[in-house]
């Protein structure tokens, strides 16, 4: 259970912040299970920083950064969910958490002053749900073209696109 | 009492030019004929091959079916020397700029297969970051049809290219108009069991 000392020693250290930590997935063992927190955006630095550096974390490694469209889901009260996965490789053991953000700008810290593979997963965290990321240093979209206007990951983005394919220059005989 | 004409100089000078013209276009004629015998059996493909259709044009191009049998087993990556364009597999929007570069660099005449459902038609991937078809933004002279086809297709769709060629003479792409919008149907038959008569 290395997992809840950190989240233990995480709340001594930060006792006003609601870190409201649940497993990922109900199991018998409760050892196997794997913890989920909540962090303020505002505060996002800081706890991630106190992560990375603390002897008891040592969370050396983040090994996904994601995002989650919360629109029409049930009992959703915020938009977007960025999900941060991290990995203590001396310790041996993960923490997840979840940055709530809301239209109309969602916006996080970004936390590649922490951890330097951050870049990539934030630029297609931007690119796909467009949520924005202070700080970074190259946030440019990864996967789709450029000129590309939408975030096609959102709920309400058709999956046909909004025209988007069918607006191309054509080659012909002619031109070529 | 038969009537001759005077044989005179101008008729003689027309009667000569009549028979040069004609030598003229049997010469071309048989030229043509020549240069298109020889160009339909030595196409030069271009594989941009993006997903499973590519295996089966690995496996069109290796021992067992043997491109080579209908002299187009040379293979080059580079368009500059490629006068046949495969597109075998889905396209991303990402990537047509890629392809339409690669075709325009290519040089004349020069001619287009597009390989497999999604090259033809976008297949199952009906998202917006991918092309329905490449015709819609490239000249396709021979769509082969499969999910992916097998590399008895991919032959026929390479026989329908050579009867292309050796129809349409040596007229270069721009002559051609836009595409043939012809259809290659899978040489395999499947056989029904039907009870028999008797």
């Amino acid at each position: 259970m290395a997992t809840a000392a950190a989240i233990e020693c995480l709340a001594k250290q930060f006792t006003d912040i609601d870190f409201a930590p649940s497993p990922l997935l109900e199991m018998k063992d409760k050892s196997k299970e794997q913890l989920c927190v909540r962090i303020p955006a505002a505060r996002l630095l800081e706890v991630m920083r106190f992560l990375r550096n603390d002897p008891r974390c040592a969370f050396e490694q983040l090994a996904d950064l994601t995002c989650i469209d919360y629109l029409n889901f049930p009992n959703a009260r915020d938009r977007f969910g960025v999900i941060y996965s991290l990995l203590s490789l001396s310790l041996e053991h993960r923490l997840w958490l979840k940055c709530f953000v809301n239209d109309p700008s969602p916006e996080v810290p970004s936390v590649t002053g922490i951890w330097k593979g951050a870049d990539w997963l934030e630029r297609e965290v931007w690119d796909m749900f467009g949520v924005r990321f202070a700080g970074h240093p190259d946030l440019r979209r990864i996967l789709t073209w450029e000129g590309f206007k939408a975030h096609p990951l959102r709920k309400d983005y058709p999956l046909r696109g909004q025209g988007e394919r069918e607006d191309f220059e054509t080659v012909t005989r002619e031109s070529a | 009492m038969g009537l001759t004409l005077p044989v005179t100089a101008a008729y003689q000078a027309s009667k000569d030019e009549y028979l040069a013209t004609k030598l003229g276009h049997l010469v071309d004629l048989l030229r043509e004929h020549t240069v298109n015998w020889s160009r339909k059996n030595s196409l030069w493909p271009m594989p941009f091959a993006t997903a499973c259709c590519g295996i089966e044009l690995m496996a069109t191009g290796a021992s067992r079916y043997d491109i080579g049998r209908f002299g187009a087993e040379a293979m080059r990556f580079t368009p500059r020397q490629c006068d046949l364009l495969i597109c075998a597999g889905r396209v991303a929007i990402k990537s047509m700029p890629v392809l339409q570069r690669i075709y325009m660099q290519m040089a004349e005449p020069k001619w287009v297969i597009s390989m497999g459902a999604c090259a033809s038609t976008g297949g199952v991937f009906d998202t917006y970051a991918v092309v329905q078809g490449v015709d819609q933004f490239l000249p396709v002279d021979v769509y082969v049809p499969g999910c992916p086809p097998r590399p008895e297709t991919l032959l026929e769709g390479v026989m329908a290219i050579q009867r292309i060629v050796e129809k349409d003479g040596v007229k270069g792409s721009a002559e051609r108009g836009r595409g043939m919008g012809l259809v290659v149907q899978s040489p395999i038959q499947v056989s029904v069991n039907q009870p028999s008569a008797s």
